[in-house]
């Protein structure tokens, strides 16, 4: 059994504990979109402004579990002020990390997930999975949008 | 809520539980190479040697086709199958086997019904009466009517401690024509005044219809006492396998319903031009049924027929009583448990919140101790949102838990309390 200290690192409980980036962004100029996962009930919202293709600022709101509130904080630091195509960059990393194959297959050079590192763990917890990639499709949505 | 129930009238809980645990093979396994604790049999109960002898017996020596067959072994089957429908009858007090309709869960037995009764008699400006704790499978397949057909859909409120507030329900049922409801809550655990609602609803022309996913396997179930016209319930949480469910109706209805499916077996005539549907129950019964999940389900009533479901009532009680008082004295501070506080007004399903901990979290953490317990929203968005709760963790019992069960339980909740609490 992979132990609970794999899921719960201590950077995963400070970002639960203290989110960064939480709150909203006034819409337009920011985009806005909502994910849902419907096996628990969890809720995300991700705001995100982009000019010129970088993403200015980002916050999420909603509420979930300390996996999905976690990741949406790191994710919010990790992609403030990047351009679009390292978002995507850093979601394929990300994603690759969590085992889940997407469309642009494995990056040649993965992006350096920082924080987000730190929840390599949540893979040998296969249910959490998606509570990981929740806030990350919906900022996906959100770009799109 | 205060759940402090008084546990002197009650005989100790681990009689029962020491008789039946050891007929439940996947009880006696490890998790983690710990004794399981499993405490999600609302979710799905586990299944006694019994119903697994009766299923393996039927593929090993009956397994034919039913109904279709001259020969010897497809007799067998037929009359295995409907063996099983008369001990559903018995079980469930219905007049006759051809009020007995086989379908695949509850789930499918209230869209059998919202599909073959509600849009025979249903129209634009009818209503339906709901309440704020179905189950999605007691509220989507109405939602679908609704947006076909210009049903209004009308909900019986909550009070603060999950009893159904009756106080306008003369005017909640003025046009309504079917009132459809659980008669346990698979959240909170509250049994509402069935057969109240019923008389009611009646009065005012309403048909009702009763989701008896948590009640059947639970209580002793009598149709005509509970007056109502439709019971919907699920094979796999009392002791049978998935995959096979009821719906029992009262005959006249199901009559003048037309098919639901069609297919094999629901017709007595097939032409180019059209069909003649089967009598009862088979009108409903389209194709090649789950035979063996049938007789399954048939070995699980004896099952419980062999324990008496007024013994399943009194255990349910003690263990809910005893549970309530555990977890309360242990974590009141930081537990909140909801439903009616009296162990005598619900069944024994807990959710509850801990704290601030997300109910994921804490199934989580209880996993390790190989406790089971359900975490989400228990398919009843609804209600979750009437509690103010994005997600509830929820431990349930039934017939082979004891009190140890619960004691883990609570120790267990301590280790999410070192995890997640204050710092």
């Amino acid at each position: 059994m992979a132990g609970l200290e794999d899921l719960y690192r201590e950077i995963v409980l400070d970002h639960y504990r203290n989110p960064r980036n939480r709150g909203e962004l006034p819409c337009p100029p920011a985009q806005r979109a909502e994910g849902f996962n419907p096996l628990c009930g969890d809720e995300v919202v991700v705001y995100a402004d982009v000019a010129d293709g970088v993403v200015r600022d980002v916050r999420f709101g909603g509420q979930g579990c300390s996996i999905s509130q976690s990741t949406a904080s790191m994710m919010s630091v990790a992609v403030k002020g990047r351009s679009l195509e390292e978002v995507e960059k850093l979601e394929r990393s990300f994603k690759s990390m969590m085992s889940i194959v997407t469309d642009g297959g494995e990056t040649a050079s993965p992006a350096d997930l920082g924080d987000l590192e730190a929840l390599r763990g949540v893979v040998k917890f296969p249910v959490r999975i998606k509570c990981a990639t929740l806030c990350w499709n919906t900022l996906t949505e959100t770009l799109r949008s | 809520m205060s759940a402090t129930a008084p546990m002197s009238a009650t005989a100790p809980t681990s009689d029962l539980a020491a008789a039946t645990k050891t007929d439940f093979p996947l009880l006696a396994r490890d998790v983690y190479g710990k004794p399981i604790v499993y405490l999600d049999s609302a979710a799905t109960s586990q299944k006694p040697q019994a119903v697994l002898d009766a299923m393996d017996a039927y593929y090993r020596t009956v397994n034919a086709n039913v109904h279709r067959g001259a020969y010897h072994i497809a007799d067998l089957a037929t009359q295995a199958m409907e063996e099983a429908r008369a001990k559903l009858q018995r079980f469930i007090g219905a007049a006759s086997p051809r009020e007995v309709i086989f379908c695949r869960n509850a789930t499918e037995a209230v869209n059998l019904v919202a599909h073959s009764w509600g849009r025979t008699n249903l129209a634009a400006g009818d209503a339906v009466l709901l309440t704020h704790m179905e189950h999605h499978a007691n509220i989507v397949p109405w939602h679908m009517l609704a947006s076909e057909r210009g049903v209004e859909l009308r909900w019986l409120p909550l009070d603060d401690d999950g009893r159904l507030d009756l106080r306008h329900l003369d005017q909640l049922l003025d046009g309504a024509r079917l009132v459809a409801f659980s008669a346990m809550s698979n959240v909170l655990g509250t049994i509402p005044p069935i057969r109240r609602i019923a008389d009611a609803a009646h009065e005012r022309g309403a048909l009702v219809l009763l989701d008896g996913a948590q009640y059947v396997p639970h209580m002793p179930t009598d149709v005509a006492e509970l007056g109502c016209d439709f019971l919907a319930f699920s094979g796999h949480k009392m002791c049978g396998p998935t995959g096979i469910g009821v719906l029992w109706g009262r005959e006249e209805l199901l009559e003048a319903m037309p098919p639901f499916m069609g297919g094999g077996e629901m017709i007595l005539n097939v032409t180019t031009e059209g069909f003649l549907p089967n009598e009862l129950p088979w009108k409903f019964e389209a194709g090649t049924p789950a035979i063996a999940e049938v007789v399954g389900l048939g070995a699980a009533v004896d099952y419980l027929d062999g324990i008496g479901m007024e013994a399943v009532r009194r255990h349910d009680v003690s263990l809910t009583a005893y549970a309530l008082r555990t977890l309360t004295e242990r974590h009141g501070e930081t537990l909140t448990i909801h439903g009616p506080p009296e162990p005598a007004a619900r069944g024994g399903v807990l959710s509850f919140e801990f704290g601030e901990v997300h109910a994921h979290d804490i199934s989580q953490v209880l996993d390790t101790h190989a406790v089971c317990v359900r975490a989400g929203h228990h398919c009843a968005k609804p209600l979750m949102r009437r509690l103010g709760a994005v997600a509830t963790a929820r431990a349930s019992v039934y017939i082979y838990n004891d009190r140890s069960d619960i004691d883990h339980l609570a120790e267990a909740l301590d280790r999410v309390g070192d995890l997640f609490g204050p710092q």
